[in-house]
């Protein structure tokens, strides 16, 4: 019984992470870039509606997928265009990212609201989905959550193994030295910011397919903001922010199964989330966190390429 | 050795370029041989930078023609001229704080080989010309003048046959400067041709064979380093006569008016560093300096001297005898010490504030600038023209951003709106930095006029020649701590160099040297 | 590229106008495809959406009744946007604000005297600087990025107004609807024209836009903020606290977000209910942008925004536009606003021919 229960929550709290960590994902590259899109709450509401509009109206979920992960980077090149080539402020033009992105999708929603869809199939794989506890949980998720995983895998040897990812990291340092140096600043900046819009898409993708298959307005309900908040807990490294992807899942579940058990109102369970990134941030800012690396040093400043 | 009879290695002809209404290069035109270290003189403003830029492929001039080994070519990027064999070393470096040797040379490498290739070749290279490096170290560990040779070994990968060196010795204690000069001349034995751009005299009569004298983004002329004399050269470089600093003994009391005892502070800067016990008295009527290389502590010195870092221990700094360490900038204000950070744009002054504005940002209140928390604009504006007359500032007016000032300008008016406040102690860092001969002779001037009036002034500067002019005793800062000081006319370069040299991690056959002529000082 | 960017040496008074005015007409035009797209009669929905707020005179006031508060929002938001100081949870102070001041009008429900509508505001003023005061804490004493703390308290806060609305504050005579009771007369805010629903916090929120610009050009307050939002070393260079300035952005704008949620609950709505405004928290980070951080401009900003809420609900009612088109638009006009805003930084210019011919 009780490991019964255990599969089901641990399987649960898989479920619940892996929208954060698309986002989280894929907004490390980005940073790491020196670039700071706080759209991501708006790019993960484009992924879901678009992935959710999609395989309804063409009956394949991977079409969906790919679709969501397209309107990701479609509104994250809106952003790009604003801050890299404009020089616009990123704060403000992150905001506006997610005004916008939220409207859009309410909008491009609102025909889609309560109609079901089928949720993406577990990929079983023949002989070891069915050892126990670990089957399920471990092998028995649908193709997203398995992508989600191999996603920060490749990030981090991407960032940590390859030319290219050592040009990012160099470009997120100093831009401006990068740029004497001849390296394509705004080239690599488009390019991370485009993978976090699609990463951002795949994640809000998840949601509506396959956390709760349907569109509703909204739905995110802040995950965006979290998954931000969840870049600098990992200290800008994929790993880590795999680790607080989980957490925040195990948080969320958590609170969900407690607003059963314990006898209070539940919105005082559904702050939780909130309230813990705020803890989490606090404690990770106040440096007593032994390994905390510093963010990129150029994270936010515009590139003004000077002659 | 070089020899002219061959083609020439570079050429420039005619070469013009005009930004906006300013004419950086005026038909510029001389040529360099192969094996040459060929200097090109100039004051700052004369358009040396500009020039080296255009050759390195930065930017690209308007009219005139550049000639490789006898071809016309057309540089339109860095990558083209490394193509040819043009290696640049910048005076303000591209290296990345957080990354190592081996990841910031590999990042500057077209073709970059395997990196456990590279960094025997790093390794390598580094040997052999005297620059010993560590490819695993990041680069904020280094010292300025280690950074510097992660810049110099970059460019010696890729096998330069003409090596721009932009204003390499401002950030080297004098012995570093020696070991600079050995690699450069093995270079130019190996046939490789050195473009030595430079303001110093003497450094360009030790090394190099010619020189092309740059003003007002004109040749002016050339000559021979060996036989042209420092004083033909300067005012070849000023173009007119040497105006003799006045500088007539003020009063210097015995009773000190700044005292700073023991001051620590740890650096709460990432990559900064900590001041150690620093101690030193400054009397009326007095100018002292302190001397370095940037990296040693004068940033966070100055901001604990200027009150912009608070401390704990209001003793550790008293003026006439008042503790103020706990004071902040502008406290510190009041009871009469102001400050002039290294930094003119966006620290000493808000680039797009106007004149006017800026003057509130320092004088508000020792200038009764305000009146029960509100602004007298009338006033502000006032004192800004005050400034610009008083101080010869080339402005339209106080209603001006200061962004649009040149550099020197804005130096001069940063300087006299202090000066004007009639400070008791003034704090000044590297007061002419990039500031052209005339406005740096002003605010010399200035600096002398204050002393002389009673005032206590610290001059913080990485310039040597600047504070054996300026200043009555200095002392030497090096690692956060500050050395004894010593009397100006006593002391020698070779002394000042040994002091600011110190100890790093990578001189360790250097290190006991040093370590002994430093305990025999 | 055939064109060269050069910045500007000082910033073009006209262009600076220019610019909101040039994002609108892109809003307007885009707007006009929109529609298209959705299926609806672009111009008559056009109509709608943009003019018919204000042909009457109750059109007009009900403009006003809309744009005080995000007026009020905005005001105090735009000192600390100067500042680069992000208040983004303006929601949650002004949730915050309405709360305090529906506890002090709920506890007084059967008195009545002219002292509790000043005490309501009072309340609400200070439950919005407090909860403001978390974000400005955890920023200066541990630089937590405000952006995100004061974001996730407004989850929390709309959260904690559902807790009391569903629970102790509901109405014992309101059939179990999520809503607390319709407030006393004593402790609703007084209209200043009969006829409509303009009421007098719509005086102070004009108070306090001129105050605001007093203080902003003339106060050496509005020269720190400006000073700590520009150059933040010539800020500490000029004996200016980076700190305090926090503390003040946020301080002041989490009061005006108070404020403004007593205005709402004590004006139009009239009591608390779960949702009590449509984001207005949000949309006055627009407005404050579109009118430049200038309380002037903030004004007139407030009142696009005010027609774009209004004209949204009559094209509903009209043109059957779906009500998530308001929220698209406002976010359109911020983006057009910062990409317009790229021209009064920077020129264009045609790049000189090289001279120069390769060989």
């Amino acid at each position: 019984m009780i490991g019964e229960s255990v599969v089901n929550i641990s399987a649960a709290v898989i479920s619940a992470s892996t929208p954060l960590l698309f986002a989280a994902t894929g907004e490390l590259v980005v940073e790491r870039s020196g670039v700071l899109n706080l759209g991501v709450e708006g790019m993960m509401l484009m992924g879901a509606v678009t992935g959710f509009a999609a395989t309804i109206s063409t009956g394949s979920a991977t079409l969906g997928i790919l679709a969501a992960a397209l309107a990701g980077a479609a509104l994250a090149l809106v952003f790009a265009v604003l801050t890299l080539t404009l020089m616009a402020n990123q704060v403000a033009t992150g905001l506006a990212l997610t005004i916008f992105g939220i409207g859009l999708s309410a909008l491009l929603g609102a025909g889609f609201v309560g109609q079901p869809v089928p949720a993406l199939p577990k990929l079983a794989i023949p002989g070891l989905s069915s050892l126990p506890v670990v089957g399920p949980v471990l092998l028995g998720q649908d193709g997203l959550v398995y992508l989600s995983v191999a996603l920060t895998a490749a990030t981090a040897w991407f960032l940590k193994k390859t030319r290219t990812g050592m040009m990012l990291r160099a470009i997120g340092e100093s831009a401006e030295s990068a740029h004497s140096l001849g390296l394509p600043v705004l080239r690599v900046r488009y390019l991370a910011t485009l993978f976090g819009g699609a990463a951002a898409g795949l994640g809000g993708a998840f949601l509506s397919l396959s956390y709760t298959p349907m569109w509703m307005e909204g739905m995110t309900s802040g995950r965006g903001w979290i998954a931000l908040a969840l870049v600098v807990f990992g200290s800008w490294r994929p790993w880590r922010v795999l680790a607080g992807a989980y957490l925040f899942g195990g948080v969320t579940i958590l609170q969900l199964h407690a607003q059963g058990i314990i006898d209070l109102p539940a919105q005082v369970f559904s702050m939780l989330p909130y309230l813990a990134t705020i803890a989490v941030l606090t404690v990770i800012s106040s440096g007593h966190w032994r390994g905390r690396l510093t963010a990129p040093a150029d994270l936010g400043k515009p590139f003004r390429p000077s002659v | 050795m070089h020899d002219e009879s061959q083609t020439p290695r570079l050429v420039l002809k005619g070469i013009s370029k005009r930004f906006q209404s300013v004419v950086a290069n005026d038909h510029v035109g001389f040529s360099v041989a192969p094996g040459q270290v060929h200097a090109l003189l100039g004051e700052n403003g004369a358009g040396k930078s500009t020039l080296v830029k255009i050759i390195y492929g930065v930017l690209q001039a308007d009219e005139g023609q550049i000639l490789w080994n006898g071809h016309e070519v057309s540089i339109n990027s860095p990558k083209r001229a490394r193509e040819l064999g043009i290696g640049m070393v910048f005076q303000h470096f591209s290296l990345f704080q957080a990354m190592t040797v081996l990841e910031n040379i590999a990042l500057g490498i077209d073709d970059a080989p395997d990196l456990k290739e590279l960094a025997e070749r790093i390794i390598a290279v580094s040997r052999k010309y005297g620059l010993p490096l560590d490819p695993t170290r990041e680069i904020h560990t280094l010292s300025v003048g280690e950074r510097q040779r992660v810049e110099i070994v970059r460019c010696l990968l890729q096998n330069p046959k003409l090596l721009i060196m932009d204003e390499p010795t401002s950030v080297l204690t004098p012995q570093e400067v020696g070991r600079l000069f050995v690699t450069l001349r093995q270079l130019s034995q190996e046939g490789c041709s050195i473009l030595y751009i430079s303001h110093k005299l003497q450094e360009i009569k030790e090394l190099c064979h010619h020189a092309t004298v740059l003003r007002g983004g004109r040749v002016v002329g050339e000559c021979d380093p060996a036989i042209e004399t420092a004083r033909g050269m300067a005012q070849l470089m000023i173009g007119t006569e040497l105006k003799q600093l006045v500088r007539r003994a003020g009063t210097i009391t015995d009773e000190p008016r700044l005292i700073v005892s023991n001051l620590s502070l740890r650096s709460d800067q990432p990559f900064g560093v900590d001041l150690k016990g620093i101690s030193f008295q400054v009397g009326a009527g007095e100018i002292f300096g302190i001397a370095g290389v940037a990296g040693n502590g004068q940033n966070e010195l100055t901001e604990a001297l200027a009150g912009e870092v608070v401390l704990h221990s209001p003793s550790t700094i008293r003026l006439d005898g008042k503790p103020i360490a706990h004071l902040n900038a502008e406290q510190r204000r009041m009871q009469g010490l102001c400050s002039v950070p290294e930094e003119r744009n966006g620290h000493a002054s808000v680039g797009d504030m106007t004149l006017a504005e800026n003057t509130l940002l320092s004088a508000r209140n020792r200038m009764g600038l305000t009146f029960k928390g509100f602004i007298r604009k009338g006033d502000a504006r006032a004192f800004a023209r005050q400034v610009i007359e008083d101080f010869g500032v080339k402005a339209p007016g106080p209603g001006s951003n200061a962004a649009t000032l040149s550099g020197g300008n804005l130096q001069k008016f940063i300087v006299g709106r202090e000066v004007l406040q009639s400070p008791e102690v003034l704090v000044i860092a590297q007061p002419t930095w990039g500031v052209d001969a005339g406005a740096a002779a002003a605010i010399h001037q200035a600096l002398f006029k204050l002393a002389q009036s009673g005032a206590a002034i610290v001059v913080v500067s990485q310039d040597l020649d600047e504070l054996l002019v300026v200043t009555d005793r200095l002392a030497v800062i090096n690692g956060g701590t500050l050395s004894p000081a010593l009397a100006t006319a006593d002391a020698t370069i070779e002394q000042i160099g040994l002091l600011m040299g110190g100890l790093h991690g990578l001189d360790q056959v250097d290190g006991t040297a040093r370590r002994e002529s430093r305990d025999a000082v | 590229m055939p064109f060269k960017v050069e910045p500007r040496a000082e910033t073009s008074r006209a262009v600076v106008y220019a610019t909101p005015v040039l994002a609108v007409l892109l809003t307007v035009i885009s707007g006009y495809f929109l529609f298209l797209l959705l299926g609806l009669s672009p111009a008559k929905t056009l109509y709608h959406f943009l003019v018919s707020p204000t042909l009457s005179f109750y059109g007009w006031s009900e403009l006003c009744v809309k744009a005080g508060p995000l007026v009020l929002i905005a005001t105090g938001l735009a000192i600390g946007f100067r500042a680069n100081v992000w208040n983004i949870g303006a929601e949650g102070q002004l949730t915050l604000g309405a709360i305090a001041a529906g506890g002090v009008a709920l506890a007084f429900w059967n008195d009545s005297g002219l002292w509790i509508l000043p005490l309501m505001c009072l309340a609400g003023i200070l439950g919005g600087m407090i909860y403001a005061a978390i974000p400005a804490f955890l920023k200066t004493r541990f630089d937590v990025s405000e952006i995100l703390t004061s974001l996730m308290l407004t989850y929390v806060a709309t959260l904690g107004l559902g807790i009391l609305v569903y629970g102790p504050w509901r109405d014992p005579q309101g059939y179990n609807f999520p809503q607390t009771r319709m407030f006393s007369d004593s402790a609703l805010l007084p209209l200043i024209l009969d006829g409509t629903r303009m009421h007098v916090g719509i005086l102070v929120t004009l108070f306090v836009a001129v105050a605001a610009w007093i203080l902003m050009t003339r106060a050496v307050i509005g020269f720190q903020v400006k000073v700590v939002g520009q150059a933040p070393l010539a800020a500490r260079f000029g004996g200016f606290s980076g700190k305090r300035t926090v503390w003040l952005s946020f301080l002041l704008s989490g009061g005006a977000s108070g404020l403004a949620g007593t205005f709402e609950a004590a004006g139009p709505v009239g009591q608390l209910v779960p949702h009590l405004t449509p984001g207005y928290g949000f949309t006055a980070i627009i407005v404050a942008f579109l009118g430049r951080l200038h309380p002037l401009g903030i004004i007139a900003a407030g009142f696009l925004m005010a027609i774009s809420y209004n004209g949204g609900e009559i094209a509903q009612v009209e043109d059957r536009l779906p009500q998530a088109a308001t929220g698209v638009f406002q976010g359109m006009l911020l983006f057009y606003l910062l990409a317009c805003d790229f021209l009064s930084r920077y020129r264009l210019r045609r790049a000189a021919r090289r001279e120069v011919t390769p060989s």
